[in-house]
Order: C-alpha cells, then sequence, then structure tokens
C-alpha cells in the first residue's frame, strides 16, 4: 500500500467520517462524561448545569447499604452462573462434536434461546415458576417436593434468575466451544487411541489442554455478560429487583439511581464501579491469557 | 479399537434430554397462548388445549396496542440495520484499503472502546440525546445504534481477504474509489454483510433497557417494552400473555431457522476475537 499523503488521509477520514461521528457523540464522548459525571455532587438534570464536584459520590456509594447488597448479590449470580453454565455447555459442545447424525440439529434447538428477547423469555420463565400454577413446581411435586415461592420468597429468587440465565446463555457457550473442539487435529486422538488411551483420558489430557484458550475466553465473556445482568430481573419480578431487593444488582442499582430516583452523580459512580471491575476482567483475559493458556 | 466412553445411543438420549430441556418453555408459551382461562391454570397440566383459543392472539392486540409496537420494532431494527451497513462499510473499506495519517490511532481508540460496558453509556447517552430532543422519537431510537465497532472490525477483516489486485485493475480501468467499494467490495463480502444485518437486527428488536428509557409514550414503545408493560396492564392472565410473548419471540425464531447458518458463524467467529 502507498505511504498516506495529505490526499489519501482527506479521502480516509471522509469515509470514516459517518461512522467516527456516531461513535464518537454516542461512545467515546460518554466514557468521559459519565466519569465526570460521577464526580457530579450537584446537578441540574433539566439546564445540564453543574453546581458541585467532589467524591462524595464514592464515599455515599459505599456506604449506602443498597449498593453492598447490589455488589454481593452480582458476585453470587456471577458465581452461580458462570461455572454451572460452562462445565454443561462443554459437555453439550463434546457430545455434538462425537460425530453423530442431527448435530446441526441439536445446535440450533440449544441455541434458540439465544436469538430469542431476554423480556419475553424472562415473562415465560415467571409463569413457569408460578408457585401455584407453574410447571416446574408442578414437577418438583412429582417427587414429592412442597411448592417453592420461587419468585416471592427471597431465597429462592436468585436461583431463579440464574435458572433462567443459564437456559439463556448455554447456546452461545456451545457454539464457542465447538468452534474451539472442531480446531483440534484429529491426530493428536488417533495417536492416543492406537496408545489405548481410555476416553476420559483423552478427554482430560488432549480435549481440556488444547481447548483451554477458548475456555478462558469463554470464561471472560461469561463474567463479564453476568455482571451486566438487568433486562432478566426487571422482565422476570415484574419491574422489580426481586422480593426484598434479593436480585438488586449493580446495573440494576444504576437504573434505580439514575432513572427512577435522578440520582445522576450516584448512578453514575456505581456504573464506574461496574466499568472497574469488567476493566479488571479484560485486562486478565489480555495478559493471563496470552501467558498461561496453552496455544495450539 | 478401544469402546468409546459413552455408546451413540447414550449420547442421543442425553442430548435430546437436554433439548426437550431447551424447548420446553417455548412449547409451554405457545400451549398456553391458546389456552381457554380454565385449562391455563389446570393441574395436572394440560399441554395441547382441547380448543385452540386463536382469539388469545386479537384479545392481547385489544388489550395493549400490540400492532404499534410491532411497527415501531420494525422501523427501529430496520433502519438501525440499513444504517450501521452503511456506516461500516465505508469505515472498513478506509481502515482496510485507505493509508492515511492517524489510521493505526483512531483504530487502536475504537479497539479500546469496545471493552468499556454500554451500561456506563447510559446515563451521559440519555442527557445528550434529550439535549437533542429525541426523547420519545425515532431519531432517539435509532440513531446512537447505526454504528458499531465490532461490526467495523469483522468487515475488515473479510476486506483484507479481497485480493490487493483487483483494486489495482479496477484503478487501471478508471475506476474511482467508490464505485469500486460498491460494486467489487460490497458484493465479494456478502455473507459478511449478512452476519453483520442478522446480529444487528437480532440486537435490535430484542433491545429493552435503551428503548425503556428514552419513550415515555405508548406510541413509541417497541416489543420488548410494550410487552414487560403489558403484564402489569394483562394482570393474570396468563393466555394473553404468553400470546403477546409469541408474538416477540416468533419472528426471531423463524429468522434464525432460515438463515442460522450465518448468525451462527457470526457468532463463532465473535468468540474467535478474544
Amino acid at each position: 500500500m502507498q505511504k498516506p499523503t495529505w490526499k489519501s488521509t482527506l479521502k480516509g477520514y471522509l469515509y470514516l467520517l459517518p461512522a467516527l461521528l456516531i461513535l464518537i457523540v454516542f461512545s467515546i464522548y460518554p466514557i468521559i462524561k459519565s466519569f465526570l459525571m460521577s464526580f457530579y455532587t450537584d446537578y441540574d438534570f433539566f439546564n445540564d448545569t453543574v453546581n458541585a464536584y467532589g467524591f462524595e459520590n464514592f464515599t455515599k456509594l459505599f456506604q449506602d447499604p443498597n449498593f453492598i447488597t447490589a455488589l454481593k448479590n452480582t458476585g453470587i449470580f456471577v458465581i452461580g452462573v458462570v461455572p454451572l453454565s460452562i462445565i454443561i455447555s462443554l459437555a453439550i459442545a463434546v457430545l455434538l462434536n462425537s460425530k453423530i447424525k442431527l448435530s446441526g440439529f441439536f445446535r440450533t434447538i440449544y441455541f434458540l434461546p439465544f436469538v430469542t428477547s431476554v423480556v419475553a423469555v424472562a415473562i415465560v420463565w415467571s409463569w413457569i415458576f408460578h408457585s401455584d400454577y407453574g410447571l416446574l413446581n408442578y414437577a418438583l411435586g412429582l417427587f414429592g417436593i412442597d411448592p417453592i415461592n420461587w419468585l416471592t420468597n427471597p431465597t429462592y429468587a436468585m436461583p431463579a434468575l440464574i435458572i433462567l440465565s443459564i437456559w439463556k446463555g448455554l447456546g452461545f457457550n456451545i457454539i464457542i466451544f465447538l468452534a474451539g473442539l472442531q480446531n483440534i487435529g484429529n491426530q493428536y486422538y488417533l495417536a492416543a487411541k492406537v496408545d489405548g488411551a481410555s476416553a476420559w483420558y483423552r478427554f482430560k489430557h488432549i480435549t481440556l489442554p488444547l481447548l483451554s484458550p477458548t475456555m478462558f475466553f469463554v470464561s471472560i465473556i461469561s463474567i463479564i455478560n453476568a455482571f451486566k445482568v438487568f433486562d432478566e430481573i426487571f422482565a422476570l419480578f415484574n419491574g422489580r429487583p426481586g422480593p426484598a431487593n434479593s436480585a438488586l444488582t449493580v446495573v440494576y442499582y444504576v437504573y434505580q439511581k439514575f432513572y427512577e430516583e435522578w440520582e445522576f452523580g450516584l448512578a453514575s459512580a456505581a456504573a464506574f464501579v461496574l466499568f472497574i471491575i469488567i476493566f479488571l476482567f479484560t485486562i486478565i483475559q489480555l495478559i493471563v491469557g496470552k501467558k498461561f493458556v496453552h496455544y495450539n | 479399537m478401544r469402546k468409546e466412553a459413552l455408546s451413540k445411543g447414550t449420547i442421543y438420549v442425553l442430548l435430546s434430554l437436554g433439548a426437550i430441556l431447551m424447548l420446553l418453555p417455548f412449547v409451554w408459551m405457545i400451549s398456553t397462548s391458546l389456552k381457554a382461562p380454565n385449562e391455563v391454570m389446570a393441574m395436572p397440566p394440560v399441554w395441547i388445549p382441547s380448543e385452540w383459543q386463536f382469539e388469545n392472539y386479537s384479545s392481547a392486540s385489544e388489550a395493549a396496542p400490540f400492532g404499534t409496537y410491532f411497527f415501531n420494532s420494525i422501523i427501529v431494527t430496520v433502519l438501525t440495520t440499513i444504517g450501521e451497513l452503511l456506516t461500516t462499510i465505508l469505515a472498513a473499506y478506509a481502515f482496510s484499503r485507505i493509508n492515511f495519517h492517524g489510521k493505526g490511532v483512531v483504530f487502536a481508540v475504537l479497539l479500546g472502546t469496545m471493552m468499556v460496558p454500554g451500561e456506563m453509556l447510559l446515563i451521559p447517552n440519555f442527557v445528550t440525546v434529550s439535549n437533542l430532543g429525541w426523547i420519545d422519537s425515532y431519531e432517539g431510537l435509532v440513531i446512537p445504534w447505526i454504528a458499531s465497532i465490532f461490526s467495523i472490525f469483522l468487515l475488515r477483516q473479510y476486506f483484507f481477504s479481497v485480493p490487493q489486485e483487483l483494486s489495482y485493475a479496477a484503478k487501471v480501468d478508471g475506476c474511482s474509489d467508490f464505485k469500486f467499494l460498491w460494486y467489487v467490495m460490497v458484493p465479494l463480502a456478502k455473507p459478511a454483510l449478512i452476519t453483520i444485518a442478522l446480529l444487528k437486527i437480532i440486537g435490535s428488536w430484542n433491545a429493552f433497557l435503551w428503548p425503556l428509557i428514552v419513550t415515555n409514550s405508548q406510541e413509541l414503545r417497541t416489543l420488548p417494552v410494550g410487552l414487560s408493560a403489558f403484564t402489569t396492564e394483562a394482570g393474570i392472565k396468563y393466555e394473553l400473555l404468553m400470546a403477546a410473548s409469541t408474538m416477540v419471540i416468533l419472528p426471531m425464531l423463524l429468522l434464525f431457522f432460515v438463515m442460522q447458518k450465518y448468525v451462527i458463524s457470526g457468532v463463532a467467529r465473535s468468540g474467535l476475537k478474544g
């Protein structure tokens, strides 16, 4: 390619202009603005004027028991969803990869929830979780288990949310794992089979190590996505963060402070904390991923 | 050869059980949406309605303006998709075929912003959109979403795979850059463009938080926002609620069945970027 000239530079930016205009206004500027807003302690939204700046939002945030609850719940949600979802989706991906007919058909079915509206499927699940007429309690009743108030008992609200989220996200992980599995050369398995290695031995010593970059990627993406959960909660608990704040997460807290209470500074500070957490995981992915994960 | 850990039969049984669990909510949704009120609450559950109540769908549409929501969702989805395709094609061309000052820096900054969660942009974008007077308007629903760094990145990779010789040949023939992009690159990149469009269609059809905060009136609600409001309006009429949910879910399921090859390849590629 030729060296850049002023003429080619002009042309380059002309082509970039539409995308750049939108991205600067709605992606880059808000990043800076969001950071600044978290220091607004006295903000008049209607005139878009700031009367005072300071660190108070952050001190207020960490003194707010609701924010601490939100952090805790988000943590529980991440721990509840990510490992289970990875184990289940890896198992399904390995089964799908075992050269059976209908593999494509099964893959389609497992992927279906991914293309559907979170709000709509959460409403369907809230009907399944219904304490008196729900399908789940009926199924549990067949095993002699008493009906559970999934959506109204604070103890069970989080498990209900976790079940829905695992079901919804499984397909995505399966597709990524399948792509990873298909990248593993068949020669390893053939060699191992010649040596008489058992299926479990092959899985442990060939599949798992060679799949580790994919595994790592799926883990980080799942963690990041789990930190951002909102739509599911809003729809599952009908516009409330679960009974007794039992499903109040960080993004839900941001939504409450911002949209229900108009506390723009506090909401921005909470969003900034979320960003820091997610940023740390992204950095871990970039650094640790390159160093310790077994690449082909 | 050694025996496999699981027989083919076991694999089929396990996969089928999993598939049933995945499908059950959809089947239950459609089944409930076609039931008479007395069968909805029946215990043990009735799977196939004794009489199919298709009028539940029209009743739901009468109880809330789902026609309007549907129309809004289509308008917003179509406009954001076309907008994103246009900005993406132009930007990807600049990044893959034109050499300009500051290209590396601009590209790095854009990639860097991909790390920022969208939720963090919500509040300042809400302020921007209100200052522009776009609350409760199609502009507010569409314009912030007509450019995507991920799509630019994806298409740029695809454009790189088009042989450079093609553009030399086109230049010799006196073809302008823009014509070359439009008549050579775009048709060649069709699979990538279809993938980008489908991911966008699915994303904007299902989008919830942004339309929720930038719309106030019923007239501008998209389907997910309207459906969410309907849960309060419908009360305990689950047959209507499930009919409404089916209306939201079904178009994307059908689209996916027809175009799944492109959707899945796009998702798999999003995994490879890591």
